[in-house]
């Protein structure tokens, strides 16, 4: 369009829209439609049969305190337990990865596009079945616990270890200069100058990767677990096919989220922090 | 130079250069950084390496404590041969000090554990040893009230000067700077200067790669000018920088103190090199 046009001729030809006129149809449009949405779906609902199914107060009632003591704290412990081995196994398979001996870089990569390409649940198969049959006698230190922390810390570990590599390559290479040049060792450096600096830098994705093993430690259900061994989801299911109700899958839902919801918030402030540390 | 640093340091090279480069080669790939530099460095002397950006002064000086592995030739420090494969290079490095151009202070540590870290794990120091080495040349370079600051709260002057601490707490025979007030805004530059110019008056031996000229004009027993991978000249500083011999000295310093008269394809040069040093 010339710039040398007269005020008149660059007044739209049509009577077109103002920018205030559009910004007020688009929001009107999408209002309408989430107005719609709800009503639909308020109106097609079976409000008594969800009522019935998802909110019998007496069940739960029944779930307390179990689903805390025992449930929720099982949850937790397998997690923890998972993510404790996975963390300490990520950090061996990322310093692999870094390695200047070429098979160790190549196991610690076959390694990562392995775990991170199976779903969990066949490595949990895996350890809860294959590992005994393959192995006949050989029990996993811990039973369930052991068995749990392995399988969630087997998958943990491929993701945590990119997240540690790459936490260590954003640790200036300056770093690493002035330490060599002071006289340390590139095994000292490593320890002393530049993983702390990386674990700095990862706080939040290895947050994050936590959330991710609460809910991933719900796939013990497939275990085959004791009662005491129970956590959330199995707990919640157990329950429900023997009430023939779901309100305790609901609840075991609310018992998640009453866990992942601070920590994802965690996380955020986590990232925030570190946004403005790298200033 | 008759301070006790050069005193102990005379016991082990009686005679020979602190720092002797011999034939010096280095290549990154296809690019030839060095093509053949021999030069000697004496005790208690400071030594200024200049040139324009990518004449390789601050590789050359990276071949000294080995940070830059050399394509071919030979590197003694006070008479050991840091390219030797079979010497331990972490024992060579405790004796030479490096300061960068980015200080690469430890950002996790305070002032005082970025002086007695290196000293606890490297020298094997018991705490209050180290505490006292750090104590002390923090004194030296005038921040003994920032110790228990973290370097992010120091401005770049003051965080330069930590890092020369750092350096002088290992108690090194060699102290080679690397551009170490580029990275600093000019208001800052002096107190850093002011540091290192104490230290050459106290006889440390020292490899300065700078633009500074006025404090190579005023310290440096020698000034060394290279251009292109090799040493183009070298000599008393007002011999180099007053009256060069060289074309290309002569070039290059006239751009360097007047750079409103230098020819266009030149200024373009410079600002290249203004943006290279901002992403490092």
């Amino acid at each position: 369009m010339s710039t040398t046009k007269t005020r008149a001729q660059l007044q739209p030809r049509k009577a077109g829209l103002t920018r205030r006129q559009k910004r007020a149809v688009s929001q009107g449009l999408q209002y309408a439609v989430f107005v719609a949405a709800v009503v639909a779906l308020a109106v097609s609902a079976d409000w008594g049969s969800l009522r019935n199914q998802f909110a019998q107060s007496d069940l739960v009632g029944q779930m307390f305190p179990d689903i805390i003591t025992l449930a929720l704290k099982n949850t937790v412990l397998y997690t923890v337990s998972g993510f404790v081995f996975g963390l300490v196994l990520g950090m061996v398979v990322a310093l692999m990865r870094l390695s200047s001996v070429g098979p160790y870089r190549w196991v610690a990569g076959i390694y990562i596009e392995i775990f991170r390409g199976l779903p969990a649940l066949l490595i949990f198969i895996f350890v809860g079945v294959a590992v005994p049959l393959a192995f006949p006698g050989t029990e996993i230190p811990g039973g369930t616990y052991g068995k749990v922390a392995l399988g969630l810390g087997l998958v943990a570990a491929a993701y945590m270890a990119e997240t540690i590599r790459a936490g260590i390559q954003a640790v200036p290479k300056g770093q690493m200069e002035a330490a060599r040049s002071l006289g340390f060792s590139h095994a000292r450096a490593m320890v002393s100058i530049v993983i702390p600096q990386a674990f700095r830098i990862v706080i939040p994705p290895l947050t994050n990767e936590l959330v991710l093993l609460f809910k991933d430690s719900s796939l013990v259900l497939f275990l085959g677990v004791t009662l005491e061994e129970r956590e959330l989801a199995k707990f919640g299911r157990d329950l429900a096919s023997q009430t023939a109700n779901s309100t305790p899958i609901l609840v075991a839902g609310l018992c998640y989220l009453l866990v992942t919801v601070p920590l994802g918030f965690v996380v955020r402030r986590l990232e925030a922090k570190a946004g403005e540390a790298t200033k | 130079m008759s301070t006790s640093t050069a005193t102990d340091t005379a016991a082990s090279t009686p005679e020979g250069p602190e720092i002797e480069v011999r034939g010096l080669y280095k290549s990154f790939g296809d690019n030839e950084v060095l093509r053949g530099i021999d030069l000697e460095v004496r005790q208690g002397e400071v030594v200024c390496v200049i040139g324009p950006s990518g004449s390789g002064k601050s590789t050359l000086l990276r071949c000294v404590n080995l940070l830059e592995e050399p394509t071919k030739g030979q590197v003694f420090v006070g008479g050991t041969e840091v390219t030797d494969p079979d010497v331990d290079i972490d024992a060579v490095r405790r004796r030479i000090g490096m300061v960068f151009q980015q200080f690469n202070l430890f950002p996790h540590l305070t002032v005082t554990e970025n002086l007695t870290l290196p000293q606890r794990r490297v020298l094997r120091r018991d705490k209050a040893e180290a505490a006292r080495v750090a104590a002390e040349n923090l004194e030296r370079v005038g921040l003994s009230e920032k110790a228990t600051a973290y370097p992010s709260s120091l401005s770049g002057g003051q965080q330069q000067r930590v890092a020369i601490a750092r350096a002088l707490a290992m108690g090194p025979e060699v102290m080679l700077f690397d551009e170490p007030t580029s990275a600093l805004d000019p208001e800052l530059v002096g107190d850093v200067l002011a540091v290192m110019r104490v230290l050459a008056n106290e006889g440390m031996t020292m490899m300065v790669v700078t633009h500074e000229m006025s404090f190579a004009r005023e310290v440096a027993d020698r000034v060394v000018f290279m251009d292109g991978g090799v040493i183009v000249e070298q000599g008393a500083p007002a011999q180099v920088i007053g009256d060069p011999r060289h074309e290309r000295t002569r070039h290059f310093l006239s751009r360097l103190l007047d750079p409103a008269r230098a020819e266009v394809p030149e200024e373009t040069e410079e600002t290249s090199d203004q943006v290279g040093k901002a992403d490092q």
